[in-house]
């Protein structure tokens, strides 16, 4: 029996203690069936390395059936800057054979395999990696008893990593307990007992695979770290921003943001609507933005295709609004729980005429937060449509970074309901203009017909040559003049030399490893996240002139030209020979070594010149 | 005696007299539709109706798609908006969903509202959202000169159907009926005092009401709805309701909260009837429904402030 005063590893036999190994950091992936809770343990991991100030990634799949099918979660915890979640694992757990035999692969030369000899056979030939065979489902039942069968062995195996790795039990059981609390007290009981258990695992066992992670103290003053994914931060920082209403219609992996958005809303007083299809979607969100409160819409790549006539609108009518789109693999259904950024194009120059419109990608989860405020920031002042272009692997990775200083970011928006002096004009071709929602008072005495059809400045359609040529200008100008409002994306690493990387999106975390490596390895490289990718930050010309070689990496198909659509962005806008493009289709986040490797063949380095270094650091750490 | 100075009861509250609306402060550009077209004429009756109701001008919020009847709000000096084809509806829901202060009018056409907009009709109307719709039918495609509309009778020679078309068309009475909008009403462009009696009926309903006017286009369907027109030798019959006084007669008057009568008057065959045929006002608004449940949220949360409520969400996710 557990009780909270008995300290939950009473029963281990004592850790061994000098033999263990500081690493900096662990990649531990997890695989099994989606209902076996391995995202739950994931999670459990994830938080307990933002509480104990340590770096950490995650990175999951989801089958797309309806229920259950294979699922993985991968999990890099450690100290110092976390950018990727490992390219290979240094632990795997393998819940059945089909886990083992799809995954044996990810793990490292000299990794730990943890199986369940209830469900595993390893290969007996494999002698690369240390095979630990654990019973971890009749060791579950044994130790929960009772009804509840092998419910629970995920918890089992997060009290076999717990001893493994020396993690922090008591914030663990606290995790166990603020996540299984509001629910039956038995499954709180049942859920420690399986933790227990797991810890108690043997340690003679374990012995050649016991290790402690680098402890990380909180430098004095830092803000607590919160751990979250993609879709929440974005989510939350659309309330940040003072986003109050919203319409959507579901699909993956866009609905978590709907989801949270339709139970959070209203308490705040706002509201957010599920529509009967993404065109009745966008289309209550202008409803609401032309009612005087910023809105938002969002979608997955097919949405994003329907909403387009009504972006076109909005960019003609000037009426701002917030499109998330989390992307995933197209097109038409395509890979929809996997991760692609081919909706590059589409967010720019989907539609019908000549529609510009402002779009931005986060870079990593932190970023999906604070770019829905800066969405919302240049939506409200430029009275434009902006898209924020997300991605599956952002959307569910879960990723700690500082707390938010909420007092400061904070954004209080009401309509501007203020009576329009007699010059008021909704359409004027020399000026911004705010849009004048229902409820103001027009000087004039003419109240305005906000409109698709062409217009002058009072907003009477027009078919005049010259001012469809002025407008259509305008429209232009003012989405130019957006780049003027905006800090250029940060230049990393070295500020000239033989290749500058750039990426959007989820690429950051693996692109700003690879330089890391390249550098160790002798190559002079830069790094830009382009997080502005219409309109684009000034001066890039200069920092690119300032490189031999320009690669734009990014997870799409390299098209009919040789380029990805990044690159044939850059290539178009700077007409700069130098821009290639690294680009692929496999569904997945890039590896680090991918980007090394790719990177060393564009530019043609052997693999003796500059010592190329195919296992990662962590791999000779270990030994 | 408190400290605190109490005006005197006697003291007027000055409210600085509006001037009522007026058809020349509520007409704006000339119409563009061809002469002789049946929309000037609910034009007309609509500023009979903001007069009548005389709502603060800012207020009054003038929506519409695409098509002929759908230049409307250009001709209305109020807010308003001409969006695209068929997506008025839920545009408009979106406005009246975040301002429960303004008064929302949404007019199209046949092609709009059944056709491209179907599917929003029937979730607008299954959402209740407090909005008057008008719909002014002249059963074919005016704008693109004369393709079948979702309304064309069965024959009727279009561009498209030029050897008459033999799709089924659309029932609009049973179609909004059974979609669930809590207030149904038929009317026709060539009697102007009942249109201003259904529109105003529309705007006071509480909740998505909705009212098709038979608008002829003489220039592609000429003669469309003179079986309803007593100078052109047909019949304007209109629907008594029922008073609920007793008498013998009375029976036989339709009771508009019966949604079977009101099925039945809609099969009647064509030139079929005028008034209304659907009413529910026990059914809530969307807007009250979304008005409830945030109020019972900022009970639960105790009325936090904004700044609260984020805080918290962070606190949880260390």
């Amino acid at each position: 029996m557990v009780s909270p005063t008995t300290p939950p590893a009473a029963g281990a036999s004592p850790r061994p203690a000098d033999n263990l190994s500081t690493i900096p950091d662990v990649v531990i992936r997890l695989a099994g069936n989606s209902q076996d809770g391995i995202q739950a343990v994931g999670g459990f991991l994830a938080r307990l390395a933002g509480r104990s100030d340590q770096e950490v990634m995650t990175y999951m799949t989801i089958p797309s059936t309806i229920s259950g099918g294979p699922s993985i979660f991968q999990v890099r915890m450690g100290s110092g800057e976390i950018l990727s979640a490992g390219d290979r694992a240094d632990v795997l757990v393998a819940f059945y054979q089909h886990s083992y035999e799809s995954h044996r692969a990810s793990l490292r030369p000299g990794g730990v395999l943890l199986y369940d000899t209830d469900h595993v056979t390893p290969d007996p030939d494999d002698k690369t990696v240390t095979a630990v065979g654990i019973p971890m489902t009749s060791a579950t039942v044994e130790a929960v008893g009772g009804s509840s069968k092998e419910k629970g062995k995920n918890i089992y195996v997060l009290g076999l990593l717990t001893r493994m790795f020396d993690l922090d039990v008591p914030k663990l059981t606290q995790l166990i307990r603020e996540r299984f609390g509001g629910k039956n007290e038995d499954i709180v009981r049942n859920a420690l007992l399986a933790f227990d258990a797991g810890y108690a695992y043997p340690a003679e066992h374990l012995s050649h695979c016991l290790y402690r992670l680098e402890k990380t103290a909180a430098a004095p003053g830092a803000r607590p770290q919160v751990t979250t994914d993609g879709n929440t931060a974005l989510t939350y920082g659309l309330l940040a921003a003072g986003v109050r209403h919203g319409a959507g219609y579901p699909i993956t992996p866009w609905s978590s943001i709907m989801e949270t958005l339709r139970t959070e809303l209203p308490k705040y007083g706002g509201l957010f609507v599920q529509c009967e299809d993404e065109i009745a979607a966008i289309s209550t969100a202008l409803g609401f933005s032309y009612s005087g409160h910023l809105a938002i819409t969002g979608s997955s790549g097919p949405g994003l295709s329907l909403k387009m006539e009504a972006l076109g609108w909005a960019t003609m009518a000037e009426m701002p609004l917030i499109v998330v789109n989390v992307q995933r693999g197209g097109p038409s259904t395509g890979m929809p729980t996997n991760i692609e950024q081919s909706d590059l194009m589409q967010a720019i120059y989907g539609s019908h005429g000549d529609a510009p419109r402002v779009v931005l990608a986060p870079k990593n989860v932190e970023d999906c937060f604070y770019i829905a405020i800066e969405a919302a920031r240049i939506a409200r002042q430029f009275s434009t449509p902006v898209i924020i272009l997300t991605d599956q692997a952002l959307a569910t990775r879960i990723e700690a970074f500082d707390e938010p200083d909420l007092p400061k970011l904070m954004v209080d928006a009401k309509p501007d309901l203020s009576p329009r002096d007699h010059t008021f004009k909704p359409y004027p071709l020399d000026q911004l203009q705010r849009h004048a929602p229902p409820g103001s008072v027009i000087g004039t005495g003419k109240y305005p017909t906000v409109t698709g059809l062409e217009h002058d400045e009072l907003g009477h359609p027009t078919a005049s040559p010259a001012l469809h040529m002025k407008m259509t200008a305008k429209r232009r100008e003012k989405i130019k003049a957006v780049a003027s409002a905006l800090s250029p994306a940060e230049l990393f690493g070295d500020e000239a030399g033989d290749v500058l990387l750039i990426g959007w999106g989820c690429t950051y975390g693996p692109i700003r490893e690879a330089v890391g490596r390249l550098r160790g390895a002798g190559v002079t490289v830069g790094h830009l996240q382009l997080r502005h990718i219409h309109p684009l930050d000034h001066g890039l010309e200069e920092v690119f002139a300032r490189y031999k070689k320009i690669l734009v990496v990014e997870i799409n198909d390299e098209g009919l030209y040789g380029y990805g659509q990044l690159a044939t962005l850059l290539r178009g806008r700077f007409a700069n020979p130098a821009i290639g493009s690294i680009t692929k289709t496999d569904g997945l986040t890039y590896k680090v070594s991918e980007i090394f490797e790719r990177v060393a063949a564009h530019l043609q380095l052997g693999d003796t010149s500059y010592g190329m270094r195919k296992q990662s650091l962590l791999a000779t750490a270990h030994r | 005696m408190s400290a605190i100075a109490t005006p005197p009861a006697d003291t007027p509250v000055t409210i600085a007299p509006r001037a009522p609306l007026t058809k020349k402060v509520l007409t704006a550009d000339h119409p563009t539709w061809c002469p002789g077209c049946g929309d000037f004429a609910v034009l007309a009756s609509f500023y009979k109706v903001l007069e009548k109701l005389n709502y603060p001008q800012e207020k009054i919020v003038t929506f519409a798609g695409i098509g002929c009847s759908s230049r409307f709000p250009y001709f209305v000096n109020t807010h308003g908006g001409h969006y695209i084809h068929g997506r008025s509806l839920p545009f408009a829901a979106g406005i009246s969903l975040g301002r429960d202060d303004l008064h929302v009018f949404v007019f199209g056409g046949d092609g709009d509202g059944f056709s491209i907009g179907g599917n929003h009709l029937v979730h607008t109307a299954r959402k209740n959202p407090r909005m008057t719709y008008v719909i002014m039918d002249n059963s074919v495609y005016g704008l693109t000169k004369k393709q079948t509309s979702p309304t064309s009778p069965l024959g009727f020679k279009s561009k498209t159907d030029p050897w008459g078309a033999f799709d089924q068309p659309i029932n609009p009475m049973r179609t909004l009926i059974n979609s669930g909008a809590t207030f149904v009403a038929r009317s026709h462009a060539t009697q102007v005092n009942h249109m201003v009696e259904m529109m105003l009926r529309a705007a006071n309903h509480d909740g998505f009401s909705v009212v098709e006017i038979l608008s002829e286009c003489v220039e592609f369907f000429e003669g469309a709805f003179d079986s309803s027109v007593p100078r052109k030798g047909g019949a304007f019959q209109t629907i008594e309701l029922k008073k609920h006084d007793g008498s013998p007669e009375d029976a036989a008057r339709h009771d508009p909260t019966d949604e079977l009568a009101a099925f039945q008057l809609a099969l009647e065959p064509w030139p079929g009837r005028f008034g209304v045929y659907y009413e529910n006002k026990t059914r809530p608004t969307k807007n009250a429904l979304e008005q409830k449940l945030i109020a019972n949220t900022r009970e639960k949360t105790k009325h936090a402030s904004d700044l609260e409520l984020l805080s918290k969400t962070f606190a949880r996710m260390r």
